[in-house]
């Protein structure tokens, strides 16, 4: 039987304010445990939570970026359960009236763009966290990250494979970023993801059972995630089985997906108004205010860049695939003679290279953009070779200055005077009689070995094309 | 001295006639002779009286305010920075804020010291200040009576002169009942008028901070402290604080005073509502025009109040769990087991019951039919009300429907200790302002007048308060042995 994968995601993006959502208390992470959370956040007797409008201008952001309705009142609700990292007893979130509702990110897919719903976005608190090591069998509790602000993300069910799943959270991740709303950070949970999975026939209409996968925090371990449960949930219907809803934790290191727990034994979290928060009134002014300030976004960047600089879709994508690289870009382009399909290959290929390979951020390349497009702008005025021109990039990556600098301390300006040239050709064909005959009885290809003698001889500083001309012109007129 | 108004002790204080520290050992051996009434959790000398001699010190050097260096008592719910502050509960027996609340900063701010903190109900659910952990606090005028409550302790406290005033929160009536009931002035302002931030919450959305003091003047000079918005609490409000003893003694003839026929119904006693009658009287010859008004869902405040204020108790009270600070049982097996030990050893009975109240209108399938519907009811009461000030100024009638009942009359009854709520809860549940006014005495116990105003007429509640105490002396009675 051939089935259909549906897949929906919850994204848990830590907004990067300074504060806290509720409190005055500072959000940068890796603290010393406990330092980061003022009474508020440890719900000592008698606090009471303050909106932090920053939060809610976030949200705004994210709500306005994918085309979705902004409730002008929108409301907090208590989620009530007991957990020790959870100091209140009870999470300050939205659950019957959403900042953000309704909306869509379109995603790249092998047969086209497909458009993914968003159900709604909300404002949260974020726990603390529970350390159960190093404390001899008891629990330490890490109040740091409670209070920290947190817009959950929920799509429709729209997503038809882990492909598409990955596709929607690039698309996201990239988004966040530009939007200056969440660092992005996957390692340290600023970029969290629940997949709920379920699987039907192929033509059928109803939903099958899900479950929920929890807490993955790699692009990589979502798809395997994904790709593990839905085999599971076939292979369970296949043998005549049937899926359970529930809940169910990923463990990378097997590679499997176990149940955390199920239907009947979810809490019930008695939602309700958060009678210390009025409901938040946004007016038009704001949300204009935000608008006005948002970036160009990630889709319009890559139309720009197709149109307006002639480049190929792919290196669209990847220059616009954060903004960062898209800025970088079109510094180096604003400062060089170089045409923006040259630059385009140099930060694709080259820089983003380098920048793999020793795990920076464009942000922290080394090679920075006036150093770049001065590097191109070399190889325009014919002053290096582009194959010159990488060794001279590995030296201003490496700090030893710039291109200028380099062509000049370590003499490597091209030799473009055609006597000089000439003159050196002719003690390449001197030297190469049965090459040269080899040539003029027709075999062509071996003009390639006598370029490279003349390159050998001018350590690489002779300009090829010129060689190649000049040498054509000796070896035909001789004839 | 220790019966002196406000104004004559900050007069006294002043021009030097005694010392702050004088007057704050007066009321301390007060507390210390009359400890039998119950109405301190706790006490600390040496902390008074260094706030004392703080104040002394501003009363010299000329940078002192109206109030500064009289002794107050505050209600055991708000968090003092470094005294205990336990709610009436096991569960905070050992927790010393590290923090004040808004409304303790500001009466520091005005150099006001700290008598102590006074007994009351467990998490201010209760209306007899029996279910504090820390034991029943005696009515002065009798002490095989009840003060009322939740705030019975500062009640008692002020009404046997312990204190020259004190705080107290209302969330169903617990400062203007206990007030009725010791024969004091008991002022539960707007809701949003007095900031909640470091009080320890029952039911955010009811309660209000606020004074029992022994006239309605003296309130209005303490409004002045601790009224006006606090960017910690969202759900105060940035309304202008006027000066609230400015408009006492202001004229309040052709004032319209509505009385609800439902205030007067078979529940209130017949002897509390000839005293109520009586002062209703007085009112009338000051040029006051009585009309009948209509409260059509008065009925339904009970059954709506015991919804809404259980269901966000429920809430408020999970961070009682024996994590981070407070009781915490002794003996656990796993995480589930010390929640549970903790809180079944650490709140007693009527805090139980409430949990469980509040947890079962919350859960799924029950919400609609039980806080939904609370909350339109609550609509219809908040209505009732505003319909009725478009006929006039004031409502006034009984506080509570008897005089203060015996020590363990209704403990084993909860219902019939709910109604003698039944008269203030409606005013938490629309957010009105209320006062509660001594008006007379029926064997030898006190009753009150309740008024009540629109939103943020707190100046005309006192006026006429202040009005009605001009003419009247039930005021100034002291109970006997307490002279």
């Amino acid at each position: 039987m051939a089935w259909e994968t549906v897949i929906g995601l919850e994204v848990h993006v830590q907004l990067n304010t300074h504060s806290k959502i509720f409190s005055g208390a500072s959000t940068s992470y890796g603290a010393d445990p406990n330092t980061q959370a003022c009474e508020v956040d440890i719900a000592l007797p008698g606090v009471l939570p303050v909106m932090n409008l920053e939060a809610a201008r976030k949200a705004v952001k994210l709500g306005l970026a994918v085309d979705a309705e902004i409730n002008r009142r929108n409301v907090f609700a208590r989620k009530n359960y007991f957990y020790p990292d959870l100091p209140k007893g009870y999470q300050i979130s939205q659950y019957e009236l959403p900042i953000v509702a309704g909306g869509h990110l379109m995603i790249d897919t092998d047969t086209g763009e497909k458009r993914i719903g968003i159900t709604r976005a909300h404002l949260e608190e974020d726990a603390g966290k529970s350390l159960h090591e190093d404390f001899h069998g008891m629990t330490g509790i890490d109040l740091n990250r409670a209070g920290t602000p947190l817009l959950e993300i929920v799509s429709e069910p729209d997503m038809r494979s882990p492909a598409e799943a990955i596709s929607y959270l690039r698309k996201l991740h990239t988004l966040v970023r530009y939007l200056d709303i969440c660092d992005g950070n996957m390692q340290e949970g600023s970029f969290r993801c629940d997949a709920n999975v379920s699987v039907r026939p192929l033509g059928e209409t109803e939903l099958g059972t899900r479950s929920e996968l929890k807490n993955i925090n790699s692009f990589r371990f979502i798809e395997k995630a994904i790709e593990f449960e839905v085999e599971r949930q076939i292979e369970l219907i296949e043998d005549g089985g049937s899926v359970k809803q529930e809940t169910r934790l990923y463990d990378p290191s097997k590679n499997e997906t176990r149940p955390m727990r199920t239907k009947e034994e979810a809490h019930d979290y008695r939602y309700f108004p958060d009678p210390d928060l009025p409901p938040m009134q946004l007016n038009e002014q704001f949300i204009e205010n935000v608008r006005k300030g948002l970036p160009e976004l990630p889709d319009t960047k890559k139309r720009r860049f197709v149109e307006a600089h002639g480049l190929g879709a792919a290196d669209a994508n990847q220059l616009t695939s954060d903004i960062a690289t898209a800025d970088y870009f079109e510094s180096v382009l604003q400062q060089t003679r170089g045409d923006a399909k040259t630059v385009a290959n140099w930060i694709n290929s080259e820089l983003a290279g380098y920048l793999n390979e020793n795990n920076l951020e464009i942000g922290s390349s080394p090679v920075d953009t006036t150093m770049l497009a001065q590097l191109i702008d070399r190889i325009e005025d014919r002053t290096i070779s582009g194959k010159m021109a990488k060794d001279v990039f590995r030296s201003i990556w490496n700090g030893e200055g710039t291109a200028d600098d380099l062509i000049e301390s370590k003499g490597l300006k091209q030799i473009t005077d055609s006597g000089e040239l000439e003159a050196i050709v002719d003690d390449v064909v001197s030297r190469s009689p049965d090459q040269v005959e080899q040539y003029r009885a027709g075999q062509t290809k071996v003009l390639g070995y006598l370029v490279g003698q003349v390159m050998k001889a001018t350590q690489g500083k002779a300009n090829p094309q010129q060689v190649n001309a000049i040498l054509m012109d000796k070896l035909t007129g001789g004839a | 001295m220790y019966s002196d108004s406000l104004a004559q002790l900050a007069s006294g204080l002043s021009r030097g006639q005694f010392s702050s520290v004088e007057l704050t050992t007066t009321y301390l051996d007060r507390i210390q002779r009359h400890a039998s009434l119950n109405a301190f959790i706790t006490v600390d000398p040496e902390f008074s009286l260094g706030q004392a001699r703080a104040a002394d010190e501003r009363l010299k050097n000329g940078s002192a305010g109206p109030l500064t260096g009289i002794p107050l008592v505050h209600k055991d719910i708000f968090c003092t920075h470094g005294l205990l502050t336990t709610c009436g509960s096991k569960i905070l027996h050992n927790f010393v804020p590290p923090y004040d609340a808004t409304l303790i900063r500001r009466c520091k701010e005005e150099g006001m010291v700290t008598l102590g903190k006074t007994n009351m109900d467990e998490f201010a659910m209760g209306s007899s200040n029996e279910t504090s952990w820390f034991g029943p606090v005696l009515n002065p005028w009798d002490q095989t009576r009840v003060p009322g409550g939740s705030s019975g302790g500062s009640a008692a406290a002020v009404a046997a002169r312990l204190g020259a005033a004190g705080t107290g929160t209302d969330t169903g009536g617990s400062i203007r009942q206990p007030a009725a009931l010791t024969g004091i002035t008991g002022l539960k302002p707007t809701y949003g008028r007095v900031s909640r931030y470091g009080m320890v919450a029952f039911a955010s959305s009811l309660d209000q901070a606020g004074l029992l003091t022994r006239s309605a003047e003296d309130a209005a000079a303490l409004l002045n402290v601790i009224a006006g918005f606090d960017p910690q609490d969202s759900t105060s409000v940035e309304e202008p604080v006027p000066d609230y003893t400015a408009g006492l003694g202001d004229d309040i003839g052709g004032l319209k005073i509505g009385l609800p026929k439902q205030y007067f119904d078979e529940g209130l006693s017949p002897e509390v509502e000839t005293l109520i009658r009586d002062a209703l009287r007085v009112l009338e010859d000051r040029g006051a025009t009585l009309i009948d008004i209509d409260l059509p869902n008065s009925e339904l405040c009970v059954p709506c109040y015991y919804v809404i204020a259980p269901s966000e108790a429920s809430s408020n009270l999970s961070r009682f769990d024996g994590v981070r600070y407070g009781y915490r049982s002794e003996e656990y097996e796993d995480l589930i087991d010390m929640y549970m030990r903790t809180r079944a050893e650490g709140f007693g009975d009527e805090v139980k019951r409430r949990i469980m109240i509040g947890t079962y209108a919350l859960s799924a399938g029950y919400y609609d039919a039980y806080y939904v519907k609370a909350q339109k009811l609550r609509r219809l009461i908040t209505e009732d009300f505003e319909r009725a000030f478009e006929q006039c100024d004031i409502i006034a009638g009984p506080t509570a429907p008897t005089t203060a009942f015996e020590l363990g009359a209704k403990t084993s009854d909860p219902i019939s200790m709910y109604l003698n709520d039944i008269y203030t809860i409606s005013v938490n549940l629309s957010g009105l302002p209320g006062l509660s006014i001594p008006a007379g005495f029926e064997g030898g116990l006190p009753a009150g007048l309740q008024l009540i105003g629109p939103y943020f007429s707190e100046s005309r509640l006192l006026n006429v308060g202040h009005r009605y105490q001009q003419d009247t002396n039930w005021h100034q009675q002291i109970p006997g042995g307490f002279e």
